[in-house]
């Protein structure tokens, strides 16, 4: 099961600034275990982010992509109180989805 | 009561006719046409040197312009595992962004598409595996655009 991730969204002179820090190994199957053996690839390969059920973002990942991935982006509109919703899927088909209130910056 | 009735039917008719069609235009993507992420290319992803991955994105001679796209990142990484990059890009419609290792045993690194309304600038952080360019690539207009930047590495990041 997979950890949640941490949003922070703040809005400032109505553009909302969204950071989120993802938990996930994202191994690039290239990693070789204490044993020696090679450690599967295992990393999101979308991610999309939503403010109140719109799309404000969509990324797709590989795996040169660091661990615990992190991403920063912004977008016209949102207010403090509303939610921004964001979802995330491996290549083993895991899948999480966290969400968090914009706050007044 | 007639009109009580009327009112009621009215009222319904309109939020749903309004929701029934916002909704249709933004599955269909109407609301911003041509904007859209394709299905994960794993071609793409796989990819082991910058022709092949641009050649799996489709991409034909990118121009280099440094006057539209801003890529920030580090001189040096001091930990190659984490190495912190932003793009800006000032073109006119958009449709991707995307950053590429060009040395990395997986050269494409991520892509990113732009709603209406999200400004075209995005920060991450990539694994690298050694120096080498960074580069951020841009389709707009069904044109594509890039800029590389060159990042010393001195721990690298990819494992083993």
């Amino acid at each position: 099961m997979s950890n949640p991730m941490k949003i922070r969204a703040a809005v400032k002179d109505g553009v909302t600034e969204v950071k989120i820090l993802m938990q996930h190994e994202m191994e690039t199957g290239l990693r070789k275990d204490t044993d020696g053996t090679l450690v599967p690839a295992w990393f999101i390969t979308e991610v999309k982010a939503q403010h109140q059920g719109r799309t404000v973002l969509e990324a797709q990942f590989g795996q040169s992509i660091s661990k615990n991935p992190y991403l920063l982006f912004r977008f016209k509109g949102g207010a403090a109180g509303e939610k921004i919703t964001v979802s995330w899927v491996d290549n083993k088909g895991d899948k999480r989805e966290d969400e968090a209130a914009i706050v007044a910056a | 009561m007639n009109t009580e009735i009327n009112l009621e039917r009215r009222k319904a008719l309109k939020a749903g006719g309004g929701i029934g069609l916002f909704a249709l235009f933004s599955a269909l993507g109407l609301l911003r046409p041509g904007v859209a992420l394709a299905e994960w290319n794993k071609t793409a992803f796989s990819a082991k040197n910058m022709d092949e991955a641009l050649s799996a994105m489709g991409v034909t001679t990118p121009e280099n312009n440094a006057v539209f796209i801003q890529l920030t990142v580090p001189e040096i990484a001091e930990n190659g595992a984490i190495v912190p990059v932003k793009v800006v890009s000032t073109l006119p419609n958009i449709e991707q962004i995307s950053i590429l290792v060009e040395k990395n045993p997986n050269v494409l690194a991520a892509n990113f598409i732009f709603p209406a309304g999200t400004e075209s600038m995005v920060t991450t952080r990539v694994k690298m595996g050694q120096t080498c360019n960074v580069v951020a690539l841009v389709k707009a207009d069904g044109k594509f655009y890039r800029i590389a930047k060159e990042v010393k590495v001195t721990a690298g990041g990819c494992g083993g």
